[in-house]
């Protein structure tokens, strides 16, 4: 199914923007001044950086300046998986982004198009969830739980054409 | 590692980001009742023993022009599923790999990576590559591009579960 919703123009960086984005994904500085120390490896101010840093948030380009973490080490998360009647899709993915549980709720292009993440401070809360989203819509929820990392998310090279 | 109360209290105010301001762990540490150093200091031992994945700039591709967002889903036979994820985690345009079980008969798959493009054709000519060179381009497969992302409710912390580095939209 092709997204309907138009997409506005991609956001062009600033040169600091990114610089930022290719050099800071991966080692937040750890000290009391991190943005000051960003400024410093970069040829700017502390000022200046925080500013780019605002303005990359606003555009949403930066969910944030923060950490992912080793699944399962903390608590429990599943990959969540519906095949939803088109009709639905709407409803159904609007009643599963309403739990806290739910992170990245996605449609994609498959019979099985509504593609979400559980998480929760347990496996035992997971499966609750599971459960209560299969009771609420009356559809079958895949659990598909991480069972080897091969690769984890190590942020994310960008090409600047 | 287990993970302290503070810990946990530290990541869950953390899933909102570190504050854009010059004494971003000093503002952290107010929220959790840290000192600065403290803060820096766990983190330090958060991340040196793993429960940590990666700290930094947190990217949405989407805003930058990366569009055509795939997962590849592969049936690889069991035998072989370790020897192919370790290859797919060598390409540089996958960013995320990892199996998963297969639920029979409604989803036979059992390996999942992430490869991203700018456009849907892009992406189809680096995941083609990628299988060719991996040796899995005859393993039975799927491309699942991302259309709509669905808004998502404010913040979730205090939950004791944070953010993972587990999926990837």
């Amino acid at each position: 199914m092709r997204r309907t919703d138009p997409e506005p123009e991609p956001f062009r960086p600033t040169a600091l923007q990114r610089a930022l984005l290719d050099r800071f994904q991966r080692e937040l500085p750890l000290v009391p001044r991190p943005y000051a120390a960003m400024a410093e490896a970069l040829g700017a101010s502390e000022a200046e950086v925080i500013e780019a840093l605002a303005g990359l948030q606003a555009a949403g380009v930066l969910a944030r300046v923060g950490v992912t973490l080793a699944p399962n080490r903390v608590g429990a998360s599943t990959l969540a998986a519906m095949a939803v009647p088109k009709e639905r899709l709407a409803e159904v993915a609007a009643l599963v982004s309403a739990f806290s549980e739910v992170d990245h709720n996605y449609e994609r292009e498959h019979r099985f198009n509504l593609w979400f993440v559980v998480t929760a401070a347990s496996r035992a809360e997971v499966e609750r969830v599971l459960a209560t989203i299969e009771a609420r819509t009356g559809l079958p929820v895949l659990d598909l739980p991480l069972e080897r990392p091969f690769k984890l998310d190590l942020g994310f090279p960008l090409s600047w054409n | 590692m287990e993970l302290s109360s503070a810990d946990r209290r530290l990541l869950a105010a953390l899933e909102e980001g570190l504050p854009l301001v010059p004494r971003p762990f000093a503002a952290l540490g107010e929220r959790v009742g840290l000192a600065e150093a403290e803060v820096l200091a766990r983190l330090e031992a958060l991340r040196a023993a793993g429960p940590i994945n990666r700290m930094g700039l947190v990217v949405r591709h989407r805003e930058l022009g990366y569009r055509a967002n795939a997962m590849v889903v592969l049936d690889v036979p069991d035998p072989m599923v370790s020897a192919a994820g370790e290859r797919l985690a060598r390409e540089q345009a996958v960013s995320l790999c990892y199996a998963r079980p297969r639920r029979p008969p409604l989803w036979p798959y059992n390996l999942f990576c992430m490869v991203h493009g700018r456009e849907r054709l892009e992406t189809l000519r680096l995941v083609h590559a990628v299988l060719m060179r991996s040796g899995l381009e005859t393993v039975p497969r799927a491309v699942l591009f991302s259309g709509r992302r669905f808004v998502q409710r404010a913040a979730r912390y205090a939950r004791g579960a944070p953010q993972r580095a587990e999926a990837m939209p």
